[in-house]
């Protein structure tokens, strides 16, 4: 191994990235590792905000689907940027005053959580619009079939909707899932310890800049390709039972 | 386009009154007192924020021609180069591409004496020319992907076709091949632009100073934090309103 790096000229890179202290490659994983958890809550709270705004906007009343159309126009018109800053600001004064007026006074919100709140709006607002047009994308005469067997909403939704739609919506979702896990790095602008702040501060204090931006590209392409393949599976478990499309259309 | 017969519906217009209310109780309310200082920042900012959002989308897309080309039709040794930046640049999140192009290769040219004599070195100090480069390399790796999905899908008969009258490859690739390609995915390239100015607020990060550096600012001259970021948000819902209006006429414009 050590021959390896040694003819290659890598030697000090492979120093500088090892995991034990005098290298910073345990920074690393432990920003990585911040991040994907952030991801994931991101994406599952984005996900639930999105299943009932895509039902809001289907089968809810007027004022409800005009509102969540602002929602969604506002979020999807704003840089992300922005929007962190806007809803972390937002997000700590009111849990401050609420626990103020509680008698707790202020509170330190943890940047997990936080993050989670913030990334988890914004997906929202992108996973309102992929789910609703899934299930759009449903045959009618199953939901109405479900409805006149007197089947209760929410078993038609766990038993007909969702399940019929997971194949419309698995490449979208997948999408939302890449932009989740890329989006973590604005996170690094309010201050928080996720991979690229992590990152950052290990080149800017050996100024191997090189070294470190390299192996934080790599190891968020190690997540992208990977979930990639986990989406692909997913895709083709929700088609299971659809007529493959395979030479059509020619 | 919205009808006014639309937005006269009896909830519209209470929502739009809650609306009125809150902007009326924003501007009595708040803070606006920044304003006349900042103003002159925030129109230069505003204006560098056009201007590197123009620049980039434009040379993001002459660079986004050849690689969905190459990807489409182009050999093994053309296409695979163009698959892997592609993939590279849609993985990463860009704020890291940023911070490689800034601090990396800010900190490897000052080492290379060339460089320093050359007449490139006054720009290469500066902060804008690795803003250009990264935002023009996210969007040429974003939209070599939709070129080449728009390449592969141009009728193959108007190719052979021109091919039949012994029209010239490049006249044909002008003519037909790029015109259709281009028609096609312009809603696409709509939403792709709305995003790309999104992404120009992380230019911020590395000293460039557009419109959200301007916010940035204020709030830490004067400790005021909604007022210029709801400012901020508006502008660039105003600015996001005006791309998607000027790609609707442009796609109204071209035969469908």
């Amino acid at each position: 191994m050590e021959f390896f790096f040694e003819t290659l000229g890598l030697t000090e890179s492979a120093k500088l990235l090892s995991l034990s202290p005098p290298g910073w490659g345990g920074n690393l994983l432990r920003g990585l590792a911040n991040s994907l958890q952030i991801a994931f809550g991101a994406f599952g709270f984005g996900l639930l905000i999105g299943l009932f705004g895509a039902y809001g906007k289907l089968y809810g009343g007027v004022v409800l689907r005009d509102l969540l159309a602002v929602y969604t126009t506002v979020i999807r018109a704003v840089p992300e940027l922005v929007l962190i800053l806007i809803l972390y600001y937002v997000g700590t004064d009111l849990i401050n005053k609420i626990s103020e007026a509680m008698g707790y006074g202020r509170v330190e919100i943890s940047g997990v959580v936080a993050g989670i709140w913030v990334l988890g709006v914004v997906q929202g607002a992108y996973a309102t619009e992929v789910l609703r047009g899934a299930i759009q994308a449903v045959p009618p005469g199953q939901i109405e079939a479900a409805r006149a067997y007197g089947m209760p909403p929410f078993m038609l939704m766990r038993r007909v909707t969702i399940p019929a739609m997971m194949s419309f919506a698995t490449p979208g979702l997948a999408n939302l899932w890449l932009i989740a896990t890329k989006d973590t790095a604005l996170l690094a602008i309010v201050g928080f310890s996720e991979l690229t702040l992590e990152t950052r501060q290990a080149a800017a204090s050996t100024r191997a800049y090189f070294t470190f931006f390299l192996a934080a590209g790599a190891l968020y392409l190690i997540v992208t390709l990977c979930s990639g393949a986990v989406f692909a599976r997913i895709e083709k478990w929700a088609r299971r039972g659809q007529p493959s499309l395979k030479g059509a259309g020619r | 386009m919205i009808s006014i017969r639309a937005l006269m519906q009896p909830h519209r217009i209470v929502m739009m009154a809650v609306l009125l209310a809150v902007v009326i109780w924003c501007a009595v309310a708040l803070r606006w007192d920044w304003i006349p200082e900042y103003a002159p920042l925030a129109l230069e900012g505003l204006w560098r924020t056009i201007w590197i959002l123009v620049v980039t989308c434009v040379l993001g897309f002459l660079l986004a021609i050849p690689l969905g080309l190459a990807q489409a039709i182009g050999p093994w040794y053309l296409s695979a180069p163009a698959g892997v930046f592609c993939t590279v640049i849609r993985g990463t999140p860009l704020l890291l591409q940023i911070w490689l192009l800034y601090y990396g290769l800010g900190s490897l040219f000052p080492q290379i004496p060339w460089i320093r004599g050359s007449e490139l070195w006054p720009y290469l100090r500066q902060a804008w020319p690795y803003a250009v480069l990264a935002l023009t390399l996210s969007y040429a790796g974003y939209e070599g992907e939709v070129m080449r999905g728009a390449f592969s899908s141009v009728n193959k008969g108007q190719l052979e076709a021109a091919n039949a009258f012994g029209m010239p490859r490049f006249t044909m690739f002008r003519r037909i091949w790029l015109p259709q390609a281009i028609r096609n995915v312009l809603p696409t390239l709509g939403g792709e632009t709305i995003l790309q100015l999104k992404a120009t607020p992380l230019v911020a990060t590395i000293t460039v100073v557009e419109l959200y550096a301007v916010s940035s600012r204020v709030r830490s001259d004067t400790f005021i934090v909604y007022e210029p970021l709801i400012l901020l948000a508006v502008f660039y819902m105003i600015i996001a309103g005006i791309i998607a209006l000027m790609f609707r006429r442009f796609e109204n414009r071209v035969p469908g």
